[in-house]
């Protein structure tokens, strides 16, 4: 057979020269006339290797990376040697991909596609188990699908952790002629792009998950609300779903079911307070994206007033993998009260940086030191963020956490949407929890005046604190302002930047020019 | 100016009609003209049956939708915490020291607007630009300057390809 040589189409992997190497490469191909075609996957997320090519034959499947335009020729002269039946001896080498050490240690269910092929190829999806769940779903009562994902322990992969089948529950047992399935595409944690890769690489599984949502609660249509600063994944999402509702699985009496499902990506407009569910149903209705008091639950009283499911992207993709595979096996993953599988994304200062899907449980220091295998410039990791802008900066002392809701809520910490931010030793930690009242200033949507003017007063206290002005009081104040806004805050934007502030304030005191001389 | 408007109007006609349809009508004038202009707040607040001061309480509110024109390139630097852990403070100073300009101004020649982005989901290969509707990644400052370098004037564009 003809070789297939993979070249991910997948942002990163593009930003970092994918698309002129598969151009390259295509015209090295022919004009080396070699029994080999160029296809475009999605990535498999070890985003330090792209762009990463890979070489699929009947029996094999290897991988060279990262792959730049000065290497085309040298690379093609291994795969030429492979086709030969030769061995391989080549820096970029990688052996087989499956059992590259940082995809073979991962538990992947719902990037398991990821990668693999060309992501909007309908029958490449079906051949991988794609629409089973879907399938499985059409064939039982909305009671019998909510049972399914409370029995699974699902809980929301956005953020608040919430058990995804109470909230189904809810939606299925409030009347209502219309009802919606939201899908938070928003992901705007700094750290974090599973959400991303799962809409680049494996889409299908996004618009099935949401099918099968709609199916259990009654609803019949369904929104992605994308953020705008992801272009790439709202053509291939529009792509995908013209592609679906042509063959069947979208739109009206969706695989003969006599059931409709309609699906429609909207764009947001680059306000991360959009992300916060109710000011992203505020922003689905075109208004202003501010945050509603609950209750009314948005499964009671959502978008446009009607009984609204809003899941994660990740969360509505594991509901379609429970559907596939079962309850009971998904919930065999995980540690306590989490269970399954966490897309843990892992970014910043770091080596080794991509998609790590685990089981919840491994702790913090095996992903960065095991996975990330340290910082990308060679120097100590100094200090982690984890849960994006809104998550406390972790020092050493606590990287043995493992990886669960609720270790992480003890040490006042989260895991959010799964995102870890490495900084190594040069990081200014003052400047990074300044940046924390910068950035609730930049997106606070307004309602609450503890969060709209006490992150721009907290930015002027950090001020005075670095510049030693009145350094003692100061600091009280900070505290107190901090206190103010965990307390007088309607939502997590203003009610936990100070989480981020005093981590740095604890931990790295010295950075503030507080006990500047103390040894350590 | 009469052409742009006629253009905003078929638009609202096509979206008022939308639910939620204020959102993607905003984003659609944004993709014809650039920028959203004053003079199509009437119309629009018309055809949504809502009051001027809501269009503009929308409109402000969202980051994405400026109301002023913008030059040829929209460029964006990535301010969050995992391109900071890697130097785009660094490449921040240094855009706005190369072009002499601060983030929402344009270049004098009218080519390249600066802006700053939160995040561009390119994290685990810092520090990411975007310029218009493409992403880099691992941009240092040489990068920066050559990326800038390459772009080119649209009215050059056609010029090349139309020879
Ligand atoms: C300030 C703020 C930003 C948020 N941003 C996001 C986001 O970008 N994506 C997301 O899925 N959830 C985000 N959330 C959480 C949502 O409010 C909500 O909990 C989630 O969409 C529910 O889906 P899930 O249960 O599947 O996680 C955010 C919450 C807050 C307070
Ligand atoms: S805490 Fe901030 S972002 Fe949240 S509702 Fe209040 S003002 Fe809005
Ligand atoms: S923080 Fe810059 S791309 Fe995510």
């Amino acid at each position: 057979m003809t070789a297939q040589v993979f070249i991910p189409k997948d942002t990163t992997a593009v930003a970092l020269g994918a698309d002129g190497l598969a151009l390259k490469m295509a015209q090295n191909i022919e004009s080396r006339s070699l029994d080999a075609e160029v296809q475009r996957n999605g990535s498999r997320g070890m985003f330090w290797l792209e762009p990463m090519v890979e070489v699929k034959t009947e029996s094999s499947r290897i991988a060279f990376g990262p792959v730049n335009a000065s290497d085309i020729e040298s690379v093609l002269d291994a795969i030429d040697d492979h086709l030969a039946g030769k061995s391989i001896d080549h820096s970029l080498y990688l052996g087989e991909v499956e059992k590259i050490d940082y995809l073979a240690k991962q538990q992947r269910l719902t990037f398991k596609r990821a990668g693999v092929g060309d992501p909007i190829c309908l029958s490449q999806y079906q051949g991988l188990s794609g629409f089973k769940g879907l399938a499985k779903a059409i064939s039982m009562t909305g009671q019998e699908i909510v049972d399914e994902i409370k029995n699974s322990g699902l809980r929301g992969r956005g953020g608040a952790a919430f058990p995804a089948g109470i909230k189904w529950q809810t939606v299925l047992d409030t009347p209502g002629e219309q009802k919606y399935i939201v899908c938070n595409a928003d992901e705007g944690d700094s750290g974090t792009f599973a959400d991303r890769l799962l809409m680049e690489s494996d889409p299908y599984q996004l618009i099935e998950g949401m099918t099968i949502a709609g199916l259990a609660v009654g609803a019949n249509q369904g929104y992605i609300y994308l953020r705008s600063e992801y272009p790439f994944a709202h053509k291939i999402l529009n792509d995908a779903i013209k592609r679906a509702t042509e063959a069947g699985f979208l739109g009206s009496n969706i695989c003969e079911s006599g059931k409709d499902f309609f699906l429609e990506v909207r764009l947001g407009a680059g306000a991360y307070i959009c992300g916060e569910e109710t000011s992203l149903l505020e922003s689905l209705e075109g208004k202003r994206g501010m945050v509603r008091a609950k209750p009314p639950l948005p499964a009671i009283e959502g978008l446009f007033g009607k009984p609204t499911v809003v899941n994660n992207v990740l969360t509505l993709g594991a509901a379609a993998t429970i559907l596939e595979q079962g309850s009971d096996s998904y919930k065999d993953f995980g540690m306590g009260r989490s269970r399954g599988t966490l897309a843990v994304q892992l970014a910043g200062n770091v080596k080794q940086g991509g998609l790590i899907e685990l089981a919840f449980g491994t702790t913090l220091r095996e992903v960065v030191e095991g996975f990330g295998c340290g910082t990308h410039s060679g120097r100590p990791v100094r200090a982690i963020q984890m849960g994006g802008p809104l998550g406390a900066f972790l020092p050493e002392s606590q990287w043995d956490t493992p990886l669960d809701y609720e270790s992480f809520a003890e040490i006042k910490a989260m895991i959010g949407h799964g995102g870890i931010v490495v900084f190594d030793d040069t990081a200014d930690m003052a400047a990074q929890a300044r940046f924390a009242m910068e950035f609730c200033v930049v997106e606070s949507c307004g309602k609450c005046t503890p969060c709209r003017i006490g992150a721009t007063r907290g930015v002027e206290v950090i001020d005075r604190i670095v510049g030693d002005q009145d350094r003692d009081n100061n600091l009280i104040l900070l505290h107190e302002l901090c206190d103010t806004m965990e307390l007088g805050s309607l939502c997590a934007m203003g009610g936990m930047t100070p989480f981020p502030v005093r981590s740095a304030l604890t931990y790295f005191e010295e950075d503030f020019g507080i006990n500047s001389r103390r040894d350590h | 100016m009469n052409a742009k408007n006629n253009n905003v109007d078929q638009l609202i006609e096509q979206y008022k009609t939308l639910p939620g349809g204020l959102l993607p009508l905003l984003h659609a004038i944004k993709h014809a003209l650039g920028y959203i202009p004053e003079s199509t707040v009437g119309s629009i607040a018309k055809g949504f049956n809502l009051s001027r001061a809501e269009v503009h309480g929308v409109i402000s509110f969202y980051h994405d939708f400026n109301t002023q024109p913008v030059g040829h390139h929209r460029v964006q630097i990535c301010r969050a915490e995992a391109c900071q852990s890697m130097g785009s403070r660094q490449i921040e100073s240094h855009a706005k020291q190369s072009l002499g300009i601060e983030y929402g101004e344009t270049t004098s020649d009218g080519m390249v607007t600066l802006e700053p982005v939160y995040c561009l989901g390119n994290c685990a290969c810092s520090p990411s630009i975007r310029i218009n509707d493409d992403i880099y990644a691992r941009v240092d400052k040489s990068r920066f300057d050559q990326l800038i370098s390459e772009l080119n004037m649209p009215e050059l564009d056609k010029v090349e390809t139309s020879s």
